[in-house]
């Protein structure tokens, strides 16, 4: 019910929304849930298990019970907790839990059930027979039990992540807030203010006592006024900081988009923020609990404080006749505010004995409410005073069983709160959270007096820590109340009280955790379920270990309390994960040949992040060995065109290059020649293979090395590792250049041909030998020719600095074409490679020996180098090892698998007689076979023999012949020609 | 969690590589026994307390840092440059 003339919200801007089908008008600056309490929609959902009738319970994030399904164009979001969602123009809720309706829901019949549905009901009930549970048991509960249901579309939210950096973050901009960001920024650091809610204000947003005689928020909006005119503040509101990490580090989740009608291009529904703050001060309130009482869930009973707000913030009464139940002094703030609206007042039950107050409604000083009635709806409570009972008729109850600082953010390092007995309540550990201090209602001060003060204060050692002056601030003064309460939790009685509204788990669920043993509060949290749902217990734990305590004999302290740990509010998923969904997971690195290659038609296979050419399809081919096939004859008998700028490139300088490419390297790198270039091979400290490449040596002081296109990140970090860790003397720099030049492989005998139609000065084998390299001029461009081969071709590969990369391929296509050639993708490449014997990461996987692969004479013996000493080490060489060699079916139309296991012909093939195993393998055009590598047991001793190919996942079983890994022009005669 | 790099400053956990204990900076002697290098390369103490790691800013200046942190607290009591480790 809407009053008149009361609240902040705009009444000149009316806001059409639905709400269960029904259309329904609110105010701008309404939340969902104020707007369904002026229109007397009382009854919003129903409960996770027993399907009880539930109505809104709190004013903020903490909502246990009014969790709804908000349509917005193709999305549905379920579990938007309608007390912090703002309306807007066109809303479209829906209630959630609730078949056929929300007024008849079937599973109600839950409730009936309850004697047979409490804590750990389902593991003593569907025990057995053992095959129920997983066809039929859990099927049905997951149908009967759980809140909102996930729209299984794909979600076109867009969700953002952002980083922000400050001197001091202030978490929460109530009055200690405000007051501490209005000392922090006027000492000029770098303040970061941060409020759930869409006003800065906090409490004062929802209470008529006056600050420097002027109401609450009138004094908030000044402070906020001013703190929008500095420079060095910035007011984040609708974020919640979710958590508290290590060295000032802090997770936000700030609702960006949820209050907005229609959602402008490109902005997001929520941003996931980092802060880092040298300080930060915690600000965050309380929040108000329970008392449980039998029947203590229907809608209409809420918290006393969430009422309040209801009234004073939004104008809205939550009944025609309402009653208040508390055990503090608080509580009659809410029933004052009621009967100075004009709302009648049918009873204040202070469960405290001995208050006594003048006021024009009864105050029942040391009753307490020990029923309700109402099934959709509160009708009446039953109170027990002077040890009589008694029924009142009233349509909304507020509750209020005191104030739990908000100290969830300073328990997320392991820091446990401390007990205090006077204000029966949780405070923070001090330091819990290093950088970090507590003030105001956070820290368990409750006046608003001393809440003002010490946001100063804390303000202001801060500021000192910071080395900075703290300015001097008159403390304004406002209409003090203090803070009483006396600890009561638990009413008792036949019937069920509610402690966790948003899991439905009763003060009896906790008295039979306990009887059955469960008796630590982690047990408890756990068989109950009890602070386990996205609320986290926030209006329900503390009065559950209360129950617990009592139950279990022993004190509150004693018992302890369970871990809060992050996130404070939910956090949807799109957030945490924002960025990284589509492509955003594994962004494209496109080569400077992309776009010429996608004109050719040539599919892309993925290497790493990289996009390369499979192969190049030509008119009439219909599958890519056509094209592949093609391709290789045309590498061998022509010329082939592939870019190879994936490769990794380090520039190396300086006049110690040599001797560290040989702490590197297992061969030599200082007798390299200048203008020549060397295969070279990497191991780790362990010994095992790291990588593979080839280095030039462009100067005496200057090398370029190239690593594959895998292990490019992997090497450079070595480098830098080796380079600062091991060997900080030698003299030398490198970066890496792989972005900064394109590069291309030109093989085939017709290969120097093509070259010399572009290059300004032709080459020849006296000017570029074999293994030679050289600066080139292809017109005004200057680039650097490599004459190496990984085809085993007569080759070069021709580097550019990138900008020219996609002119140079087209031009390279051109001369190629007229001699016979053209592009070849990475299919060819990789056959080409095969039938040479060469190797690529397939065969060093991680777990190869240069023994395994029969480069051990490689290992240089004149010098250290990095894993030289375990490479020798016993069992890294041997007959046992299993060591490279080719294979080939005996019968020439036989398959042979990648990945395949190797036994002994008259083996029976498990793994006990594995002998190796296929890591690469191809048709190869040119020997016209299948061949392949594989690693087999002591395999070069017996090559010439024959072994069984088996592939257990596809059937497959082949016998072949082990043979020497270089299957074609096994001299080398055709590179050097 | 963040480290400060004695070269960038103050950086996010996420353009470090951690690499693990420092006792990679004291690569044995080509001669040691089998036991020295078996040490440097495999055996490492799970300790809860003081520890010194070995961290590489390699989305940032590429530097190699030694971090001495508490593992049961997180604090990072001091870093270093790795090439200036005992000068």
């Amino acid at each position: 019910m809407r009053l008149p003339d009361k609240g902040l919200v705009d009444r000149d801007h009316v806001l059409n929304f639905q709400f269960n089908g029904r259309s329904l008008k609110g105010f701008s600056g309404d939340t969902l849930a104020s707007a369904l309490l002026a229109n007397d929609e009382i009854l919003v959902g129903r409960s996770f298990k027993y399907h009880r009738p539930r109505g809104i319970m709190t004013s903020g994030s903490e909502e246990p019970n009014a969790l709804v399904t908000v349509s917005r164009g193709q999305s549905n979001e379920p579990n938007t907790r309608a007390t912090v969602q703002l309306l807007y123009e066109g809303l479209v809720a829906q209630p959630q839990n609730a078949w056929p309706s929300l007024k008849f829901d079937a599973l109600g019949i839950n409730d009936y059930l309850s004697n047979f549905l409490a804590a750990g009901f389902y593991y003593k009930t569907f025990m057995w027979p053992p095959p129920f549970w997983e066809w039929l048991y859990e099927p049905l509960i997951r149908r009967a039990a759980g809140l909102g249901t996930l729209d299984m579309a794909y979600d076109h939210d867009l969700y953002e992540k952002a980083y922000a950096h400050c001197d001091v973050l202030i978490i929460g901009a109530g009055p200690s807030g405000l007051m501490a960001a209005l000392t922090v920024a006027r000492a000029g650091v770098d303040v970061i203010l941060v409020d759930e809610n869409n006003l800065l204000g906090g409490r004062l947003l929802s209470e008529v006592e006056e600050i420097d005689n002027v109401p609450g928020h009138i004094w908030a909006a000044d402070v906020t006024a001013e703190l929008e005119g500095l420079s060095n503040v910035t007011i984040m509101t609708n974020t919640a900081v979710t958590g508290a990490y290590d060295q000032g580090t802090y997770g936000a989740l700030e609702r960006v988009g949820h209050h907005l009608s229609v959602l402008p291009e490109g902005l997001p529904l929520e941003t996931f923020w980092r802060i880092s703050a040298r300080r930060t001060i915690l600000c965050a309130g309380a929040l108000e609990r329970q008392i449980a009482f039998p029947n203590n869930d229907r809608p209409g009973i809420m918290t006393a404080s969430g009422m309040r707000s209801y009234l004073n913030q939004y104008g809205v009464s939550a009944g025609k006749k309402v009653a208040i139940f508390g055990n503090n002094s608080d509580a009659h703030r809410t029933a004052r505010d009621f009967a100075n609206s004009g709302v009648e007042v049918v009873a204040m039950i202070d469960s405290r004995p001995g208050v006594s107050k003048t006021a024009n409604y009864p105050i029942y000083s040391g009753a307490r409410v020990v029923g309700t009635s109402g099934r959709l709806g509160l009708r009446k409570i039953i109170i027990e005073h002077d040890g009589k009972t008694k029924a009142l008729e009233c349509d909304a109850l507020g509750v209020s069983g005191g104030w739990n600082p908000t100290v969830h953010l300073t328990c997320h390092m392991n820091g446990r709160p401390v007990w205090d007995p006077k204000l029966a309540s949780f405070l923070p550990k001090e330091g819990a959270i290093p950088g970090m201090m507590v003030a105001g209602s956070a820290a368990g001060t409750m006046d608003t007096d001393g809440v003002l003060a010490e946001g100063y204060e804390v303000a202001r050692i801060t500021v000192k820590d910071l080395g900075k002056l703290a300015p001097n601030i008159n403390l304004p003064k406002s209409d003090n109340s203090p803070y009483e309460i006396t600890p009561f939790w638990d009413v008792g009685g036949a019937g069920r009280a509610w402690l966790d509204f948003q899991n439905d788990v009763t003060t009896k669920d906790i008295k039979q955790a306990a009887q059955e043993n469960f008796r630590s509060v982690e047990h408890m949290k756990r068989y109950t379920t009890q602070g386990m749902a996205t609320d986290q217990g926030k209006n329900s734990n503390v009065a559950a270990l209360a129950v617990l305590a009592d139950a279990t004999g022993r004190g509150i302290p004693e018992t302890g309390t369970t871990t809060f740990r992050p996130p404070y509010v939910p956090i949807a998923m799109g957030a945490l994960g924002a960025g990284g969904s589509g492509k955003g997971f594994a962004p494209e690195r496109f080569l400077s040949s992309h776009m010429a290659t996608e004109e050719l038609g040539a599919p892309m296979i993925e290497a790493g992040l990289w996009y390369r050419p499979s192969y190049f399809p030509q008119i009439g081919e219909t599958h890519w060995r056509q094209s592949c096939d093609r391709e290789v004859e045309m590498v061998r008998s022509k010329v082939g065109v592939c870019d190879v700028s994936t490769l990794g490139k380090i520039d190396i300088q300086g006049k110690d290059a040599a001797e560290f490419l040989d702490l590197l390297y297992i061969n030599s790198f200082a007798s390299l020649k200048v203008g020549r270039v060397r295969y070279g091979l990497m191991l780790r400290e362990d010994g095992h293979v790291m990588d593979d490449g080839t280095c030039a040596r462009l100067d005496d002081n200057h090398y370029l090395m190239t690593t594959t296109t895998a292990a490019a990140g992997q090497v450079m970090r070595h480098m830098d590792f080796v380079h600062q860790v091991l060997r900080p003397d030698l003299d030398l720099t490198f970066v890496s250049v792989t972005e900064q030049w394109a590069q291309f492989a030109v093989a085939g005998p017709n290969s120097r041909e093509a070259l010399n139609s572009i290059l300004v000065n032709n080459i020849n084998d006296e000017t570029l030998p074999y293994m030679g390299c050289n600066e080139v001029q292809i017109g005004d461009v200057t680039g650097r020719l490599f004459r190496i081969s990984f085809s085993g071709e007569h080759a070069y590969e021709l580097a550019v600095p990138s900008r020219f990369g996609d002119s140079l391929f087209r031009l390279l296509l051109e001369k190629t074409q007229k001699l016979g050639g053209g592009p070849y993708g990475m299919e060819a490449l990789n056959t080409l490679r095969i039938e040479k014997g060469f190797i690529t990461h397939a065969e060093i996987h991680g777990r190869t020996t240069a023994f395994d692969i029969g480069m051990m004479r490689m290992i240089s013996e004149k010098k250290d180098c990095i894993g030289k000493v375990m490479a020798a080490r016993p069992g890294m060489v041997g007959e046992h090892r299993e060591q490279l060699v080719g294979l080939r079916p005996v019968d020439p139309v036989k398959e042979i698998v990648s990945g395949a296991h190797l036994f002994e012909i008259d083996d029976i093939s498990e793994r006990k007689n594995d002998q190796g195993y296929v890591t690469s393998m191809c048709y190869s055009p040119s020997t016209k076979s299948v061949i392949a590598q594989a690693f087999l047991r002591n395999g070069r001793a017996r090559i010439g023999s024959k072994v069984k190919m088996v592939d257990h996942l596809n059937g497959v079983e082949t016998i072949c012949e082990v043979c020497n890994l270089v299957f074609f022009d096994p001299d080398g005669g055709r590179l050097r020609g | 969690m963040r480290i400060e790099c004695p070269l960038c400053g103050s950086r996010d956990r996420r353009e470090f590589y951690y690499q693990g204990h420092a006792t990679a900076l004291d690569r044995p002697k080509p001669e040691a026994t089998p036991e020295i290098w078996d040490d440097y390369l495999h055996n490492r103490e799970n300790l809860a307390g003081i520890t010194e790691d070995l961290w590489h800013h390699e989305h940032g200046c590429g530097a190699w840092l030694v971090v001495k942190r508490n593992t049961i607290s997180h604090e990072i009591l001091s870093v270093w440059l790795a090439k200036e480790n005992g000068l």
